[in-house]
């Protein structure tokens, strides 16, 4: 049999459907991955074995009967944010580390009730505030991904896989899990997803329900898939998008049939537009040159290709780190050892309060919390929040008015290749500048794709980034695709682990 | 912008965090920092510019005024570190 976990999404689900093999077979083969490999990649921080197996029985009995959803018996990481009933949820934070929901989020529901198998709970940056998943209470996750030495072997530095959804992106890079749910709320899917070779696809604010997410900041949140292929990711949006009444910011809009639209043909005289504010300075050749092929192969599609201005982006990264940390402060108010696990005892009830979210919060969501409450007090919050409140319409409007001409808009995903866990720590803004080129679309509520189409001098990943007009996922996903298959075949990461 | 370790201070106190002076000699550095970057704001010129309300304009949704949900305390109190009869239990706020 080939390996089972090497396949894609897609062809694991039709070889189920087919009786080719069973979910129970298919699911054993990444539980044994993740035995072999969890030790050196840290991506997963809790497995639900017994109920994962369940899981895995209750498809295949279904198959036989000839039922079952269009995700039966495939077997998928959840990031350690979305609430699964029974089954511990952290959000690989201390203050949260016996906290069991009574509760499904609703993205997880829709999933489990299409027929997908829970392999257990993923890595991430604690409350997702980080870019390199170093953050987490359960310590970094590692990139399946290693630099190359000149002699071409393999400098074991271990990289990060980057952040917030580290665990996702590590995880579906290195077959632990045939796709995974991952978070965006400045560039959380699409920048880990760069980093490690896989997709991340970053719906437009609204199409996923928020309920039963772990709320980092409520505005700028929006959940969404990392998978091996673009088919993968318009397999995933399709089940996890929904309207849930629950959740007010759910947009009762259709969600088209993504899987079907992937294979129709590309609107003609599609227009991509190419932002000169990207071109920032000292931006690596490396990363120009993977730019510049990007629209090479957009052009002999047939699409045009035109300049176009968006001035507010620089201060889009400034304007985030107000509003998300404002959002933040007040999303965490309810961390006081009162509703959630951790209590940490004090002389009276302010003590006690003082002491849990000292000891149950670490460094960058104290930094964060801080900061946000800093800018929401009193004679501050018109000089901070309401100019980045104001700023945000700017961001917004900049796009509006370019989408009048254009279709959608291409980018690089990063500033550049994953870096060495510590290499940048100390100064909190040199990790913020990760997201520079990935905050814009989450402050306009955009929808924004990563895809794989190259690899650095280091021999490690990069991405493209495509940007659409809102709940235009099925274009984005549709020109993606069209990327993915002129960037062909990429290598994969060489599975070190394994031969230890 | 710079703030000392007396606003650090301040500010972790209304956040309900608790700050050692040697942790406050950190943050004062870091959040300066971070506020400083902030700063480049003040470039744009926002006159007229109302402040973003919603990312994707939508209509407010209405509902049937009932109830939907409830009847299960416990389950709203499983995750608390200390509870009894269904309650919440804090220290002791009122003498």
């Amino acid at each position: 049999m080939t390996e089972l976990t090497t396949l894609t999404l897609a062809k694991a689900r039709d070889g189920i459907k087919n009786k080719e093999f069973t979910s129970q077979e298919l699911t054993k083969a990444h539980l044994k991955n993740i035995d072999d490999a969890n030790e050196a990649l840290n991506a997963f921080v809790h497995l639900s074995a017994d109920k994962t197996l369940e899981m895995a029985k209750a498809s295949d009995e279904k198959i036989a009967k000839g039922e079952g959803g269009p995700l039966e018996g495939i077997p998928l990481g959840i990031k350690d944010l979305f609430c699964t009933k029974d089954v511990r949820t952290t959000a690989s934070s201390h203050i949260l580390e016996n906290f069991v929901p009574t509760y499904e989020s609703t993205v997880t529901k829709n999933l489990w009730d299409a027929g997908a198998v829970l392999l257990g709970k993923l890595n991430n940056d604690e409350f997702a505030m980080g870019s390199s998943n170093e953050s987490s209470a359960f310590g970094p996750c590692v990139n399946p991904w290693r630099r190359k030495l000149d002699d071409g072997s393999e400098d074991e530095t271990p990289l990060v896989p980057g952040g917030s959804s580290g665990g996702s992106s590590s995880a579906v890079a290195a077959d632990l899990c045939m796709a995974a749910t991952a978070t965006d709320t400045g560039g959380s899917i699409r920048q880990p997803a760069a980093f490690t070779g896989t997709v991340g696809l970053k719906p437009t604010y609204g199409r996923c329900s928020r309920l039963g997410i772990v709320a980092f900041a409520s505005s700028l949140d929006q959940a969404g898939p990392i998978t091996k292929t673009v088919r993968d990711a318009a397999i995933m949006l399709q089940v996890m998008a929904s309207h849930d009444p629950l959740d007010t910011t759910s947009v009762d809009i259709d969600v088209p049939d993504y899987e079907k639209i992937l294979g129709a043909p590309i609107k003609k005289g599609i227009t991509i537009g190419i932002p000169k504010e990207y071109r920032v300075d000292g931006m690596p050749q490396e990363i120009e040159a993977l730019w510049e092929e990007g629209i090479d192969w957009l052009k002999s599609a047939g699409a045009h290709i035109k300049e176009i201005s968006l001035p507010h982006t620089k201060y889009a990264l400034p304007a985030y780190y107000i509003i998300a940390p404002a959002e933040a402060s007040s999303n965490l108010a309810r961390y006081d050892g009162v509703r959630y696990g951790k209590r940490v005892p004090g002389d009276n009830i302010i003590e006690m309060y003082n002491n849990t979210r000292a000891e149950g919060f670490g460094a960058e969501v104290k930094r964060r919390i801080l900061i946000g409450t800093y800018v929401l007090s009193a004679g501050y919050y018109d000089a901070y929040y309401n100019k980045a409140q104001k700023v945000r319409t700017l961001i917004k409007q900049d796009f509006d008015r370019v989408f009048e001409d254009i279709d959608m808009v291409l980018t690089p995903t990063t500033p550049g290749p994953a870096f060495g866990i510590g290499e940048v720590s100390g100064d909190p803004v040199q990790m913020y500048l990760n997201d520079i080129f990935t905050v814009t679309v989450n402050m306009a509520g955009l929808p924004g794709i990563s895809v794989p189409t190259g690899m650095s001098s280091e021999g490690t990943p990069l991405g493209l980034q495509l940007i659409g007009k809102p709940f235009d996922e099925a274009s984005l996903l549709q020109v993606a695709h069209l990327m993915e298959e002129a960037a062909g075949d990429l290598p994969k990461a060489s599975k070190w682990w394994a031969t230890k | 912008m710079k703030v000392d370790q007396a606003t650090v201070h301040h500010i972790a106190r209304l956040a309900r965090i608790k700050v050692s002076d040697e942790d406050a000699k950190n943050l004062e550095k870091e959040l300066s920092s971070i506020l400083t970057w902030i700063e480049q704001l003040s470039e744009v010129d926002t006159e007229a510019v109302s402040p973003m309300t919603s990312a994707v304009k939508t209509n407010m949704k209405q509902r049937e005024d009932m109830v939907t949900a409830g009847g299960y305390p416990r389950d709203i109190v499983k995750n608390a570190p200390v509870s009894e009869d269904d309650f919440f239990m804090v220290p002791k706020v009122v003498e």
